[in-house]
């Protein structure tokens, strides 16, 4: 009897690229991301092209990138635009490294202590709702219009989301994990270090996330006032002599500034709690 | 199989007497008498919210009583010790550590010998079936993994006694079967006293050697039941015509409680 079995016969060969493209295909989400950017952009091109705005209001794509390369050779008021925006980043970042350092401690006195509690938290309940810019006023007139000023106010408008955090984190720890540790003959220094502070990590992280995410929205008011260097003063003077490139060069790249940002404050929490994302 | 070492010959003897605890106005504890007779199981089972987890805070050293005494080992108990360690109903995992780095938390803590625990800790990980999971972090574990990481990080601090507060809770019914056993091997084996707190009869009744029957709150004492199924114990002796006996003693005095909290 015959054994002979149909032998499939080999498929033509693809060339060696294809299959890395086929492993490497973007996912259909990251091609709609990319494809509604190139629509922005190819709208906003024809926009700017048949003169549907005027110019002074929406400038081409093309010169956009032209004042990009004007501002970071030629510099805007004797600084390039990336030095500007490095003196935006230390405002900020100053600011903000502050009251992560000051009030990551108070936010977890607060959730550990109601005394502590009652001190501060009406106190930063009354304050957060302002529009920073309603006491930058009263902080110009104290401090005045120098750096003193600016950085002060990103620092108090990084507080509340770290203290309201770091206090809801601590209270939301749970009771018996604690008890756990003291049981297993933990004192209360240990219990500190190794339970309460990498048990709350998360939402740490998350709470000086939105913290520098609100610090760098408030950068441009800080600047507006009577500044004569960062980002966003930039695209207050340029607003005044209408040079709406400029205006769009200054938007594009504190945009670009903020999402770096964000990405590497994800990057260190990914390496920090890597026990949550195994 | 390695053996855990014997603490067969430490005492752990435990006893609470007109144990009174009140929340405010919410009187919890009415009255709590019973003893834990060293190196026995024993059972306190009562229905959902009676008070079972206030009577372990107190045994465990995490609440003091408003009046009566809860002793240990002849000494009041003054607050929590490594002699008695608690398995809570939630899983206490520290979530950022491996389960190498949870179970060695209690001996470095206490400052013990690293080499010693080490061996100790290998011993109680093949024990338990989790050989190879060393590295891994809690999440990483499954439910059932997870219960007897749990245990092995309380018994290698060789705990005079064990205090489980519904330890099975939220595990599904085969896992729980398995679970049981386990405990029952690691009690058999090690002979450290026991104390279960559970709201399932037919939990109390296979793992215990006396089953105290609660009422509902404030909690009472409300009978004390001696079960003489023999040990060592399989998951066979729940199908006996014993086993069903004794379940429908039990069941006729809790039926009543049941039903004042329905």
């Amino acid at each position: 009897m015959s054994t002979e079995r149909a032998v499939a016969t080999p498929k033509a060969k693809l060339p060696s690229w294809f299959s890395w493209v086929r492993t490497h295909r973007p996912s259909t989400e990251t091609l709609i991301t990319f494809t509604t950017l190139l629509i922005i952009i190819v709208v906003w091109n024809e926009i700017a092209r048949r003169e549907i705005v005027s110019k002074i209001f929406i400038p081409a794509p093309m010169d956009v990138l032209r004042a990009v390369w004007e501002t970071s050779t030629e510099g805007y008021h004797g600084r390039s635009i990336w030095v500007h925006n490095l003196d935006s980043l230390e405002r900020v970042l100053i600011g903000w490294v502050a009251a992560c350092i000051l009030t990551i401690p108070l936010g977890f006195a607060m959730g550990l202590s109601s005394k502590i509690n009652a001190i501060f938290d009406y106190l930063i309940e009354f304050y957060r709702p302002l529009p920073p810019l309603a006491y930058y006023t009263l902080l110009v007139l104290w401090f005045g219009i120098g750096e003193l000023s600016k950085v002060l106010l990103l620092f108090l408008a990084a507080i509340p989301p770290i203290t309201i955090g770091c206090s809801q984190a601590v209270k939301n720890l749970s009771l018996a994990v604690i008890q756990a540790a003291r049981s297993l003959g933990a004192s209360s220094r240990q219990i500190f270090f190794k339970i309460i502070l990498p048990g709350t990590m998360p939402e740490i992280i998350t709470s000086i996330r939105i913290s520098l995410g609100f610090t760098y929205t408030v950068l441009v008011a800080a600047e507006i006032v009577a500044a004569t260097k960062g980002i966003g003063w930039l695209v207050w003077d340029a607003s005044k002599f209408l040079r709406s490139d400029l205006i769009f060069t200054g938007i594009i790249i504190m945009g670009l500034t903020g999402v770096a940002l964000d990405a590497i404050i994800r990057m260190i929490a990914r390496y920090l709690l890597r026990w949550k994302y195994m | 199989m390695p053996e855990i070492p014997s603490i067969k010959n430490s005492t752990g003897e435990m006893w609470m007497n007109n144990v009174y605890k009140s929340f405010g106005p919410k009187k919890v504890l009415d009255g709590i008498t019973f003893t834990i007779p060293s190196g026995s199981f024993t059972c306190l089972c009562g229905p959902s919210g009676c008070g079972k987890t206030t009577i372990m805070n107190i045994l465990a050293g995490y609440l003091k009583p408003d009046s009566g005494e809860c002793v240990f080992d002849g000494n009041m108990v003054e607050g929590p010790s490594t002699d008695r360690l608690v398995v809570f109903q939630e899983t206490t995992l520290f979530q950022w550590m491996t389960l190498w780095n949870n179970t060695l938390f209690g001996p470095k803590m206490q400052g013990k010998d690293r080499r010693a625990t080490a061996e100790k800790a290998r011993e109680l990980i093949n024990l338990s079936g989790l050989t190879g999971f060393e590295s891994k972090y809690p999440r990483q574990l499954s439910g059932g993994m997870q219960r007897r990481a749990e245990l092995i990080r309380v018994l290698i601090n060789e705990p005079k006694i064990l205090l489980l507060d519904e330890p099975f809770r939220g595990l599904d019914a085969m896992t729980r079967g398995i679970m049981q056993e386990h405990f029952i091997k690691i009690f058999e084996e090690t002979g450290t006293t026991m104390l279960l707190i559970t709201s399932e009869l037919e939990e109390a009744i296979f793992l215990g050697d006396t089953v105290y029957l609660l009422t509902a709150m404030p909690a009472r004492i409300k009978k004390e039941i001696a079960i003489n199924l023999p040990r060592p114990r399989t998951f066979e002796h729940q199908t006996t015509q014993q086993f069903a006996h004794l379940l429908k003693e039990a069941y006729e005095v809790m039926e009543e409680e049941a039903l004042k909290i329905f």
